[in-house]
């Protein structure tokens, strides 16, 4: 079938089974656009292409399905870096597809001219400048098969106009629907080896403080129920990263919660003392390890990664295991179930009553502002949390809101959360909920997000509000870069620089309102559950309430950078319990 | 590099030989792997296999610079590295190519043609102060063959950088391998 680039293009992201394309049009991509009118892929039209890529992004999150953004050259593709970061460190799926300037002009300073590739081949798992309009099948099929398998990530595919501009003849070409991959350096390997399986079952049977540390790759391998059974069959507790909440039931008798530099003292002490770490899908991030040479010291470690970089990247592992985390647990309760290996288990009776009493000594806390206070975000969180349903997506921004949601919510379904957690992107919040709710309709989906953040990406509810994505915002209006001036309070000697934003300006009501959202402001703690049954009524639209919150208010517990687990500061009421 | 002298001898490096796709931008990614995650590279040589759709880097890398397993698995998740060997300096053939130009005033000129026919270097190029000289060989007969050069002053040199093969199985004896 003949037919020019721009088609090819639209029919190939169709093949790939896309549905929803998030973006914005400008010179170079312009032929694409044409076509796209033709198509069954449905377009969303952003205001910045950094909200197209988070939102891409936020969809991924939802869906587990891989998240598609088009922009165009220049300054667009320069835009949507941030994301393709993002999402690189997050093990995002995403294709992202730029325009480029025509192929000979490439390397002329053209206008709106940039090297997309060379900029983005740091935060990309690959990416591909496209020469010929004969390539675009095979390269679409291609970046889908390298996005969606072996450790997932963001793949870019920059289009130059020649080869997608009907009026030129580089355009042309027969179309054919590609068979397979011809890539002869990508073959990721998804099933663990069998004699290490082995041996790790050995070591968790030998265990007398065995801790599950299960990370984002529990999430993107689909492996929540396998990791249930695991947890189940072992008696094993569990704790759930920043990237893994969800993936393991927070109701459940066995979860821990959130470890590392703002997780729970359980959870961030259960590691530390730990004989045995079980890492699944998880990479030893400096958030989580604290000081990596004094973290869990006694502990031997059985690292599954599908990512055989991650094995012995931080903290070298007694057994290591590359492939994907369901298939490996799936082995692993095999191994567990047919030895009997299972009922061999030490007694570890101990080790629940030091736990059950770390649960009872050092609870998460915080407390109440009187009737006519300022708000803390704590206690919206849980006001929120109560009130919502339990299947609730929540996406957040970056900071302190951010620490409070993953800590007093409680996720009990795999992809309920959304964040930005290997990049720290303020503004994710906003883009990412919208993304999320394109890919769930069906789904509540609340985005929590600081008045910093809000700044960064508010734009996108314009977007939210044409295309119909009725998301809600709880805005955390502490007229602060909060985390920052934490920081700064413990350890810049109480110096604040730079740091108030301001609490009245902007006006967040009007300026919801200006944006086509519902706009609602809670100033004392009596009106926060007034605000949020009004925005859970709200269907046609998206709302944004304001929560005006007190300043001051920190994020415990909190190891302090360059510190190890051992010396996890707790809630100043807390400081004298025995630990 | 600090010393004038012996780059190679004794320094603390690895070889790595690795196929890649020989693709447009595929030297960048690796340049800029080794780049951002704080590795060295020591040496680079890159030519086409004799399957034009690879092509074969040979890289000398600081092993001081990061673990060798790291530098190998961030490589080897490049969607175009095909094949990463690394190659053991007793197992394999490894030849590096020197070509300097040499201050070589007329009185002196006899000196450097001992050190030319001494070495099995080849005279490429003679002028009226100078000469041009070419030897290809192991790195320590390179590194010596430019130790014992530098005295009489060394005007322009480009070396290659290490290339290398695996030794065959049934190898000639090693006195037929000139080092």
């Amino acid at each position: 079938m003949k037919m020019n680039g721009g088609q090819a293009l639209m029919k190939a992201l169709e093949n790939e089974g896309v549905d929803i394309l998030f973006g914005l049009p400008g010179g170079a991509i312009l032929p694409v656009y044409d076509p796209l009118l033709d198509s069954s892929i449905r377009h969303v039209l952003v205001r910045h292409e950094q909200g197209a890529g988070h939102m891409a992004e936020g969809y991924a999150h939802a869906t587990g399905q891989p998240g598609v953004a088009m922009v165009t050259s220049g300054p667009a593709a320069t835009n949507i870096v941030t994301p393709l970061c993002d999402a690189y460190m997050d093990s995002i799926p995403m294709v992202v597809v730029t325009g480029q300037v025509p192929y000979a002009a490439i390397g002329t300073d053209a206008f709106q001219e940039c090297d997309t590739t060379g900029i983005t081949m740091a935060v990309t798992k690959h990416n591909y400048l496209v020469s010929e309009a004969a390539d675009i099948p095979q390269v679409i099929h291609d970046a889908f098969h390298i996005a969606t398998t072996g450790r997932p990530g963001p793949v870019l595919v920059d289009i130059p106009k020649d080869i997608v501009d009907p009026n030129n003849p580089r355009s042309a070409l027969d179309w054919y629907t590609p068979q397979g991959h011809d890539l002869p350096g990508y073959n990721p390997n998804l099933s663990g080896d069998p004699e290490q399986i082995r041996q790790a079952a050995k070591l968790i049977c030998a265990a007398e403080r065995p801790v599950l540390y299960t990370g984002g790759g529990i999430l993107k391998a689909r492996a929540a129920e396998a990791l249930r059974e695991l947890a189940e069959l072992t008696g094993i507790f569990v704790v759930t990263t920043l990237m893994n909440r969800g993936g393991f039931p927070d109701e459940h008798p066995l979860c821990l919660g959130m470890p590392g530099m703002h997780g729970n003292y359980t959870a961030v002490t259960a590691m530390q003392e730990a004989d045995l770490l079980i890492a699944l899908g998880a990479r030893f991030d400096d958030r989580v390890t604290g000081k990596v040479d004094g973290f869990a010291p006694q502990a031997k470690v059985i690292h599954v990664d599908i990512d055989s970089a991650e094995l012995g990247k931080v903290r070298r592992p007694d057994v290591a295991i590359q492939g994907d985390c369901r298939l490996v647990i799936e082995d692993l309760l095999q191994v567990l179930r047919a030895d009997g290996g299972v009922d061999t288990q030490p007694d570890r009776s101990q080790w629940r009553t030091r736990i059950s009493g770390w649960q009872e000594r050092f609870p998460l806390t915080y407390k109440q502002s009187k009737p006519d206070e300022l708000l803390k975000m704590q206690y919206v969180l849980e006001q929120l949390r109560d009130s919502t349903p339990d299947d609730t997506i929540v996406a957040s921004g970056v900071g302190q809101h951010q620490m409070w949601t993953s800590q007093y919510w409680k996720f009990n379904h795999p992809y309920t959360w959304v964040n930005s957690g290997g990049l720290g992107t303020m503004g994710f919040a906003i883009p990412a909920a919208i993304g999320a709710k394109a890919g769930r309709p069906d789904r509540m989906v609340w985005a929590v997000d600081g008045d910093g953040c809000f700044q960064m990406t508010a734009q996108e509810l314009v977007t939210a509000t044409t295309e119909g994505f009725p998301i809600k915002v709880a805005l955390m209006n502490n007229a602060y870069l909060g985390m920052v001036r934490q920081w700064q309070e413990m350890f810049y000697e109480e110096r604040y620089s730079e740091v108030y934003l301001d609490r009245d300006v902007p006006d967040y009501k009007k300026w919801a309102e200006a944006l086509g959202c519902v706009g609602i402001r809670v100033e004392s703690p009596e009106e926060v559950q007034p605000a949020i049954d009004k925005a859970n009524e709200v269907d046609d639209r998206p709302v944004v309430v304001e929560f005006r919150c007190e300043a001051e208010e920190n994020v415990f517990p909190m190891v302090p950078s360059g510190k190890t687990n051992s010396e996890v500061v707790v809630d100043p009421s807390q400081q004298d319990r025995p630990r | 590099m600090s010393s004038r002298v012996s780059r190679h001898r004794g320094a603390d490096t690895t070889t790595l030989v690795v196929h890649v796709e020989n693709k447009a931008g595929v030297l960048a990614r690796v340049a800029g792997l080794f780049a951002r995650r704080g590795f060295n590279i020591e040496s680079l040589a890159v030519a086409p296999t004799d399957d034009e759709r690879f092509s074969r880097l040979t890289i000398v890398v600081g092993v001081s610079s990061a673990p060798m397993e790291q530098v190998v698995k961030q490589l080897d998740k490049l969607v175009n590295v095909v094949e990463i060997q690394e190659l053991n300096p007793a197992s394999s053939i490894e030849r590096e190519l020197m070509m300097a130009t040499v201050r070589a005033e007329p009185e002196i000129r006899g000196q450097i043609l001992d050190l030319v026919r001494i070495f099995q270097a080849t005279v490429l190029n003679v002028g009226q102060d100078e000469i041009m000289v070419s030897l290809t060989g192991s790195l320590n007969r390179v590194d010596d063959f430019e130790d014992l050069l530098r005295p009489y002053g060394i005007v322009d040199v480009q070396r290659t950088g290490k290339v290398a093969l695996p030794k065959l199985s049934k190898t000639t004896p090693d006195p037929l391998i000139s080092n």
